[in-house]
């Protein structure tokens, strides 16, 4: 502790799982944004993450409300948001939110597009597994032409809806602490939008690290030209989200309000190392500078012309660094903004735990567990173009 | 100092005999105000007793900083009268002290939120002013607490004050966050968010609460905003009153006088 802290302020209300979960969301924004670009732009290159992305987008999805929940000091009352909700209070609305995306976009943008798929499957396999995956198609058998092109039709109409959803997804994440104006280091207008673009950065860089896995871990070849085309719109995406957080950024500088002497003072000791080194040198300069040049992003076939493999390689670690640098974010919005005292007159201090339910062991749990749920699935629905049924 | 809010000064009337007064007044008025004032004045007087309804009431707390002392008595009754943890990180009230030094370096703490008293004045600079100022939720008209509570489990009562209802509260801490005065804790026992509530069970009983009761100096003045004849409406009247962080528009009702601008 240093200067003088409101006496309640000595213990920090929300810890490591409330850093997960705009980490969480951010991220499958971010997925499902990608897998909308191949289909409503026609993105052609991406098509091989398509589903993966949709599938990934799931899987997190399911789990983003865990490390909420696990943080809440009476989880059993949690239904409450549901039954009866404040309609003045921005979190009230989480629950609704959250359902829409689920079920309203990503279950039926799935179905939709798996439907042939299970159908075939159901036909083709036998026993438990025959029921198993006529249950998925909900009785719905007619693969004719027809009511397959109703599915695209339908599949494309749900992804319109869909990315509006996304952007509502994660920008209401953002509101929830830009709206809040006892926080100076939170309340600001431009949070909904800085959380969006750094969940469509991390989104992508998570795509991009799955498919790169997988491909390797199924012994196949990955596909050069969508690899680049991932890279490049992860470049534009950090380029923009780099900006905003400039902008944010020079404009409490310029505007020196009556908080930026605490501000300054947390940036340049406490949060140094999260913000300074992990956010911005090694999450956004370092990966942006590789991408720039590596990628095709500026210039055909990139600035600097190496080998494919080194290209893979320098887009694998990028991403890895853009994932780390988007949790940095997470984490410095959330514990950033509980660091300095609301008298803005001190500086407290976060010792995070290893066992517990805030520590970090639960919360490495909740990390994997998405992971676990993508294999499931992907055991259970393959995502991959080879792996489609035949008529 | 009010020991009691009497009636006058807007007391709540849950005793048989106040509620017999006002059935008497209004009878009285009902059948001497036509014969006595006319039919014009009769609203007025009416509206008078119905302003002792308590969903007419409107609690707000004066504070006098030149009249703390920093004994830390309020903080220590509260921690008694509230059944608050005696830990160190969860006050309802404390007391702040501000040593402001003649090369403008100011120095504010609050041990044990002033229970213990304060330790003798450490400065390095020249003392140029030195004061306490008492704490506490300021039951705003506009409480962002109230306003982000997802499920409504805090609230605000007809007669002006912020409470949270324990058993609906789901321990979210959003409330925490959002008030900009350091007035919320968690409770560690009963996990959900905990804060000042004017001793409610006192006030509906009709005494102070028990940090106004407590202070030896009458820094502290509680009752009606809007009543004239109050104790706090003299405060209001006599004084020039300032509220914590005005700008933030949350119209707290805890009303200081002789409030230095170093005070956040």
């Amino acid at each position: 502790m240093q200067g003088y802290i409101y006496p309640n302020e000595i213990e920090l209300q929300w810890g490591l799982l409330v850093v997960l979960y705009p980490y969480l969301t951010g991220l499958v924004a971010g997925a499902f944004i990608l897998a909308s670009l191949e289909r409503v732009f026609n993105v052609k290159e991406v098509q091989p993450t398509y589903r993966l992305a949709l599938l990934t987008a799931l899987a997190f999805l399911i789990v983003a409300p865990l490390p909420l929940q696990a943080h809440l000091g009476h989880p059993e009352r949690s239904y409450e948001i549901f039954l009866t909700p404040n309609p003045r209070s921005a979190m009230a609305m989480f629950g609704f939110v959250y359902l829409w995306y689920l079920a309203v976009v990503l279950l039926l943008e799935l179905w939709f597009d798996y439907r042939r798929d299970f159908v075939l499957w159901s036909r083709q396999a036998h026993g438990l597994k025959r029921w198993f995956y006529y249950a998925l198609t909900l009785g719905a058998t007619d693969i004719s032409e027809r009511s397959l092109r109703f599915d695209d039709t339908a599949g494309r109409w749900i992804t319109i809806i869909g990315i509006p959803s996304a952007f509502l997804l994660h920008g209401y994440v953002g509101f929830i602490f830009g709206s809040v104006k006892a926080n100076p280091w939170w309340s600001s207008v431009l949070m909904p939008v800085v959380f969006l673009f750094s969940a469509i950065v991390s989104g992508i860089a998570l795509v991009l690290v799955i498919y790169m896995i997988t491909t390797m871990v199924r012994s196949k070849a990955v596909d050069m030209a969508c690899l680049d085309k991932l890279a490049t719109f992860l470049f534009y995406a950090m380029v923009i989200d780099f900006s905003l957080e400039m902008l944010d950024f020079i404009h409490r500088l310029y505007e020196s309000e009556e908080s930026i002497s605490i501000l300054s003072q947390m940036i340049s000791s406490r949060l140094f190392i999260s913000l300074i080194i992990l956010q911005i040198l090694l999450g956004t300069l370092v990966p942006m500078i590789a991408l720039g040049v590596l990628s095709p992003a500026l210039w055909k076939g990139g600035l600097i012309k190496v080998t494919e493999e080194l290209r893979r390689l320098s887009y694998l670690g990028s991403s890895v660094l853009v994932l780390i640098g988007i949790f940095s974010i997470r984490w410095n919005v959330v514990i950033g903004g509980q660091l300095f005292s609301k008298s803005l007159r001190g500086l407290t201090v976060y010792k995070l735990d290893v066992f517990g339910l805030e520590g970090v062991l639960v919360a490495t749990g909740l990390m994997i567990l998405p992971f676990l749920l993508l294999w499931g699935m992907v055991r259970v629905a393959p995502p991959w173009a080879d792996a489609r049924p035949q008529e | 100092m009010p020991n009691s809010v009497t009636p006058g000064q807007g007391a709540p009337e849950n005793g048989e005999q106040a509620v017999d007064r006002r059935e008497f007044l209004k009878e009285a008025c009902g059948l001497a105000g036509p014969i006595l004032l006319g039919v014009i004045s009769l609203p007025a007087l009416a509206g008078e007793v119905v302003g002792q309804e308590p969903q007419r009431r409107l609690y707000g707390m004066g504070i006098d900083v030149s009249k703390c002392i920093g004994c830390g008595r309020c903080a220590a009754a509260c921690k008694i009268e509230n059944d608050v943890p005696a830990e160190p990180r969860y006050f309802n009230t404390w007391v702040e002290r501000y040593v402001i030094q003649t090369d403008g370096e100011v120095v504010v703490d609050s041990p044990n939120g002033g229970i213990d008293g304060f330790p003798p004045t450490v400065s390095e600079g020249e003392i140029e002013r030195t004061f306490f100022v008492p704490k506490l939720c300021n039951h705003c008209i506009d409480a962002p607490c109230v306003q982000v509570c997802p499920v409504g489990a805090t609230f605000i009562t007809e007669d002006g004050v912020v409470l949270v209802d324990q058993d609906y509260c789901i321990g979210c801490r959003y409330c925490i966050q959002a008030c900009p005065y350091g007035a919320r804790w968690m409770h560690p026992e009963k996990n959900v968010a905990s804060k000042c509530t004017w001793c409610y069970h006192r006030l509906k009983r009709g005494l102070v609460p028990a940090c106004v009761e407590v202070c030896p100096t009458g820094a502290r003045i509680f009752g009606e905003v809007e009543g004239r004849a109050t104790p706090l409406a003299r405060h209001l009247r006599m004084n020039e009153i300032q509220v914590l962080k005005p700008h933030l528009n949350t119209k707290p009702k805890v009303f200081y006088a002789h409030l230095d601008g170093e005070v956040r």
